[in-house]
């Protein structure tokens, strides 16, 4: 059954993407078809990981092919897919926007969660470091991202400052169809009080990141 | 983020305290550092495997009683010299590509009578897979030093190659990643660690030469199959199943992509 679903994703994105870019996006016998049989074959269900985790929603399917996905034809479906994206993002729900930066730390720094080894009652971590330079005490740091050194001076708590990064934490694709990073509060990976942590983390001018 | 980078980070996470973290942090990468240095003085720990491996390729097992000795890996049956460098292939008595552990798969089956399953569903650390890890060990070594040809060209080759690719690119599970989240852009870290810009021939040809490999931080030897495997566990993605077409579609997108580099296998790694 889960895998009629898998099969059902990928044929309604297929014509899509081989729209947007002109021809077909892969070669010989790795069309919609074959590369639903490979998956179908290919993996199963382990700990909390499992096979429905291969059925694409819309953004993630456009995002892999990302020459098609990247072109000029593709723009406005970009458009398209910011916006659904963006209409997904929970705002504070009592209007507090920062939390505790020394918390949002320690969620930066934890790498962990839902891979098949971990287990469904252990909190998430927020892998920011793993992408992001975010305090400048932290050497150890990947560069898949952008440095957030001195993220909050030079953007202020302005309301549209304080919205634009509440929305990157949220959900990534609401200003970047096909961004590397997760979305975090959508995919239910942290939820709102994490959230604020790290917003904390990144706009109090006591944080690190900002000294 | 592997085992050791997840252990690294649960143990900053607990000792958060603004400044002593980088220091942890360095102490952490350096002890690793000297632990791998260490290694290499004593020549590489695979050297164990290969022997291993060179043993129960050449000893009489299974309800067959019949040695691997006529494993046809590629370059007719019982030539292991430069079979591992020409690997995935398509075999014609299977209709399949395969790759090195696959391939082994078969031979253990038609050669010796063995089930394939308990060496399919064992874990990497369990004994069905030591016999894998160690036969790709042995078997990968007789290809040092060789240039890697891998050039499709059959028709389920050609498919094969680019079913790979499409697999590098798919996008699933919470977090949205695919191969090319980590492996998509040329000069990039997770944390401290580099990672190959893997659709280049030289990204490519830097996982596709040195793998299997002895792992440093854990005293391990990998297989490709292993290594394939602790990547899609980061990326969130459901298991996949061993020597599976997903895993060799990539494997074959890989070596063909790294074709014309020099195997160094079986490698040694942080
Ligand atoms: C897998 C890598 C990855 C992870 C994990 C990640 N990010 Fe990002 N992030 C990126 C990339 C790539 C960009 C730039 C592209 C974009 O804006 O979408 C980015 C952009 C951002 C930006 C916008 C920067 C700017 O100057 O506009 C913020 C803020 C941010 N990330 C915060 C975070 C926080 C907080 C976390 C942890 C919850 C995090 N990121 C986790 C990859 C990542
Ligand atoms: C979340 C990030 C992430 C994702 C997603 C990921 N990898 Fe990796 N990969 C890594 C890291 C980190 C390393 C280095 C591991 C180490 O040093 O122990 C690595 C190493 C490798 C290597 C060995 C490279 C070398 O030079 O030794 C290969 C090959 C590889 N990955 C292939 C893949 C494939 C194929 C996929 C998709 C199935 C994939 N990776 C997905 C993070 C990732």
């Amino acid at each position: 059954m889960k895998h009629l679903v898998v099969l059902a994703a990928l044929l309604l994105s297929g014509p899509a993407l081989a729209q947007s870019a002109g021809k077909p996006a892969w070669g010989p016998g790795a069309d919609d078809a074959a590369f639903a049989a490979m998956l179908k074959t290919s993996f199963k269900d382990k700990g909390i990981a499992k096979l429905d985790r291969l059925t694409q929603d819309e953004t993630q399917a456009f995002c892999s092919d990302p020459g098609a996905a990247s072109g000029p034809a593709a723009a406005a479906q970009r458009e398209k897919i910011e916006a659904a994206n963006m209409a997904t993002v929970k705002w504070p729900s009592d209007g507090k926007w920062l939390g505790d930066w020394k918390e949002g730390e320690k969620l930066a720094q934890s790498g962990r969660g839902l891979t098949w080894t971990d287990k469904a009652d252990q909190p998430n971590g927020a892998n920011c470091y793993n992408c992001h330079q975010i305090t400048p005490q932290e050497i150890s740091h990947g560069t898949i991202g952008p440095s957030l050194l001195g993220y909050g001076k030079v953007r202020g708590t302005s309301e549209d400052a304080l919205k634009a990064t509440w929305a990157k934490i949220w959900n990534a694709k609401a200003s970047n169809a096909c961004s590397l990073m997760p979305r975090s509060g959508h995919m239910g990976i942290l939820g709102e009080a994490q959230i604020r942590h790290l917003m904390a983390l990144l706009l109090d001018p006591q944080s690190p990141v900002n000294k | 983020m592997d085992r050791k980078s997840l252990g690294v980070a649960a143990f900053l996470a607990l000792a958060a305290a603004g400044a002593t973290t980088a220091y942890a942090q360095k102490d952490k990468a350096l002890e690793s550092i000297d632990a791998y240095r260490e290694a290499l003085q004593d020549g590489n720990p695979a050297e164990l495997y290969e022997a291993t491996g060179e043993e129960l390729w050449k000893t009489p097992a299974g309800p067959k009683n019949a040695s691997l000795e006529k494993c046809d890996l590629g370059l007719g049956a019982g030539v292991v010299q430069g079979a591992y460098a020409q690997l995935p292939r398509h075999f014609a008595d299977t209709d399949r590509v395969q790759d090195l552990e696959s391939r082994l798969l078969t031979c253990m089956e038609t050669l010796q009578g063995k089930d394939p399953k308990p060496y399919i569903q064992a874990s990497f650390k369990d004994p069905p897979k030591e016999e894998m890890n160690a036969l790709s060990a042995y078997i990968s070594g007789l290809s040092k030093g060789m240039p890697i040809n891998v050039r499709p060209t059959h028709p389920k080759e050609l498919a094969m190659v680019e079913l790979g690719r499409r697999m590098f690119f798919f996008e699933g599970g919470p977090y949205d990643f695919s191969c090319a989240t980590c492996h998509g852009q040329e000069g990039t870290r997770i944390r401290m660690q580099e990672l190959p810009y893997i659709p280049s021939a030289k990204g490519a040809a830097s996982g596709w030469t040195s793998w299997p490999a002895y792992r440093v931080s854990s005293g391990e030897m990998w297989s490709m199959q292993w290594r394939i495997n602790d990547c899609f566990r980061q990326q969130r993605f459901p298991e996949p199943v061993y020597a599976s077409d997903a895993t060799i579609a990539l494997s074959l997108y890989m070596a063909a992509t790294a074709s014309g580099a020099t195997m160094k296998t079986p490698g040694i790694k942080r």
